[in-house]
């Protein structure tokens, strides 16, 4: 291979998948673009810790440069010509074009916007990236508002960070609950009272008549009548992903760049994976197979190693079970599988504050688990869980309701 | 080093495949009984964010971290990939008719 292997999207999982080929043995060119100007570091620190020490690195230079990894940062990659097999890239230099001979797109996700929402607005801002984060920091201090628009978890995470740094925090979510997505009531529930405990005012059913921003801050209106004055309006209602670059190149999306069980795109020279991309879920009980694309960190590493392997050559197929965890506060939450319409949910109390909620299918199997508690307290039965879900395990409900049953002994069964 | 060993528990105290922590003079330790019964000690703290191993799994000779599922193999101290990049540092541990001990020199 002359041009060797480009890819394009300089985050976790395009910097995973770049070590990865060296670790398979590759040794052809290798090049790693990146629209940011930083070297590429972790994401979730940014809601939890809002660290004033500068991103978390996922490597340091030198490993890019032992690994001879080409890094070119700073540059975004702006059109693909599959003829010619090479790509358009803006960096310092103007544009240039790169070569490739296979390309793995990891483009990411970016925060959705509000209609109106601007580069620009200074007051009303989203969190997606270090340069992001950095700019919230002096709103997350004592006398301060900030009023958080979603009740997802970086809006939560958020809120989190900012009570413990003292700013006052409202947060606005248009449904009936926080967390509707992928997390069960009861669990959204401890997060709730948790919340609201540390201060964090929550309106649920809240909708938005206006936003306004001025001079040193934003006004909010709500369908309530109520007028809020923010210094700092931070919106966090989800994530849509980047697929312009291969939208343009004409490649096939669907909710996501659409990719096969290998990670190949419609081109079989392209594969994309991380929050960029959706696959296909192995079929299930009933035959039917679902299309999922997952915004979390574990699984764009592991997408990151599967798409190294068939880069070059392999036919690896993707079997994880999805991974997620958050925390705020001393909470960390846990979430294990994919949950589905209809599953029987089985409680697993564990002390204060601390549960896991197990999903069954109508066969008996464990198709997921959540699981709340203060630290680690959780994590372990949610790691067993999750080989038991790997295994298409089907638990003995009652076992699994008592904590007094050892979830490693159900595993061996 | 070998000089200087400090109990630690009775050996019933962690169960085969498991692991528990150890708290001694500010410093914290994660001590291992393997499924051939064996033990092993490590530092307590992930190398990634300083999380106790101790609330992790045991699978075989690897501990997993609780946080984010960093693995290590626990008789080396090996770190075995990503995200976990640092390995962790072992300790010698003895037997000594029931009791547990470590040598943290
Ligand atoms: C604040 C925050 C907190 C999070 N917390 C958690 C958590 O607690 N647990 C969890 O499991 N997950 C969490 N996540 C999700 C996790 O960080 C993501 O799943 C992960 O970053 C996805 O990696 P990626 O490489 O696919 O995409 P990204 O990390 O988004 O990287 C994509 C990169 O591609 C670049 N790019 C895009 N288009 C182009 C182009 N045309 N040319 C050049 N470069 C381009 C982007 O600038 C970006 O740098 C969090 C995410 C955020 C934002
Ligand atoms: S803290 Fe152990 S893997 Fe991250």
């Amino acid at each position: 291979m002359a041009a060797g292997i480009v890819i394009v999207g300089a985050g976790e999982c395009g910097a995973r998948a770049a070590f990865a080929l060296r670790e398979r043995g590759y040794q052809g060119p290798l090049t790693l673009v990146g629209a940011e100007r930083h070297l590429p570091y972790e994401r979730p620190p940014l809601s939890k810790a809002l660290s004033m020490d500068g991103p978390k690195l996922v490597a340091s230079l030198d490993a890019y440069q032992e690994a001879g990894i080409t890094l070119m940062l700073a540059t975004e990659a702006r059109g693909i010509d599959r003829q010619a097999k090479a790509l358009r890239l803006a960096g310092a230099d103007g544009e240039t074009t790169l070569a490739y001979d296979r390309l793995l797109l990891t483009t990411g996700a970016r925060p959705r916007r509000l209609p109106g929402m601007t580069d620009a607005s200074r007051y009303i801002r989203t969190l997606r990236t270090a340069d992001d984060a950095a700019a919230l920091t002096q709103a997350f201090s004592a006398g301060q508002h900030v009023v958080l628009i979603g009740g997802g978890f970086i809006g939560l995470e958020l809120a989190a960070t900012a009570r413990q740094r003292g700013a006052a925090v409202t947060l606005l979510e248009a449904g009936p609950r926080i967390l509707a997505r992928g997390v069960p009531a009861e669990m959204a529930e401890i997060v709730a009272k948790r919340h609201s405990a540390e201060g964090v005012r929550i309106l649920t059913g809240a909708t938005m008549t206006a936003l306004t921003e001025h001079e040193g801050g934003a006004e909010i209106k709500l369908g309530s009548g109520e007028r809020l004055e923010a210094d700092l309006v931070l919106v966090g209602i989800g994530a849509v992903p980047n697929v312009e670059l291969a939208a343009a190149a004409g490649l096939a999306i669907d909710n996501g760049i659409a990719v096969d069980r290998h990670l190949t795109t419609s081109d079989p020279l392209i594969f994309a994976a991380g929050d960029c991309c959706s696959f296909p879920l192995p079929p299930g009980a009933d035959g039917t197979s679902r299309r999922v694309r997952l915004e979390a960190w574990r699984n764009a590493q592991e997408q990151a190693a599967l798409a190294a392997a068939n880069l070059l050559g392999e036919q690896a197929v993707h079997a994880a079970v999805p991974w997620f965890w958050s925390d705020q506060y001393d909470l960390t939450l846990q979430v294990a599988g994919l949950a589905q319409e209809g599953d029987r949910i089985v409680r697993r109390d564990m002390g204060a504050e601390a549960l896991i909620l197990f999903h069954l299918d109508s066969e008996g199997r464990l198709t997921a688990a959540a699981g709340i508690g203060p630290g680690n307290a959780v994590a372990r039965d949610i790691r067993l869980a999750e080989m038991m879900i790997a295994n298409g395990a089907r638990p003995d409900p009652t076992a699994l309701a008592s904590s007094a049953t050892k979830l490693k002994s159900l595993l061996a069964a | 080093m070998s000089d200087s060993w400090i109990a630690v528990c009775s050996r019933d105290e962690i169960d085969e495949e498991d692991v528990m922590r150890f708290d001694h003079e500010g410093r914290t330790f994660a001590i291992y009984r393997s499924p051939d019964d064996a033990f092993f000690a490590t530092d307590g703290l992930c190398t990634h964010e300083k999380i106790h191993l101790a609330d992790g799994l045991v699978m075989d000779e690897v501990i997993e971290c609780p946080k984010h599922n960093g693995r290590f193999n626990y008789k080396t101290g090996k770190a075995l990939g990503a995200p976990v990049c640092v390995n962790l540092q072992t300790y010698p541990v003895k037997l000594d008719g029931d009791t547990v001990y470590i040598a943290i020199g």
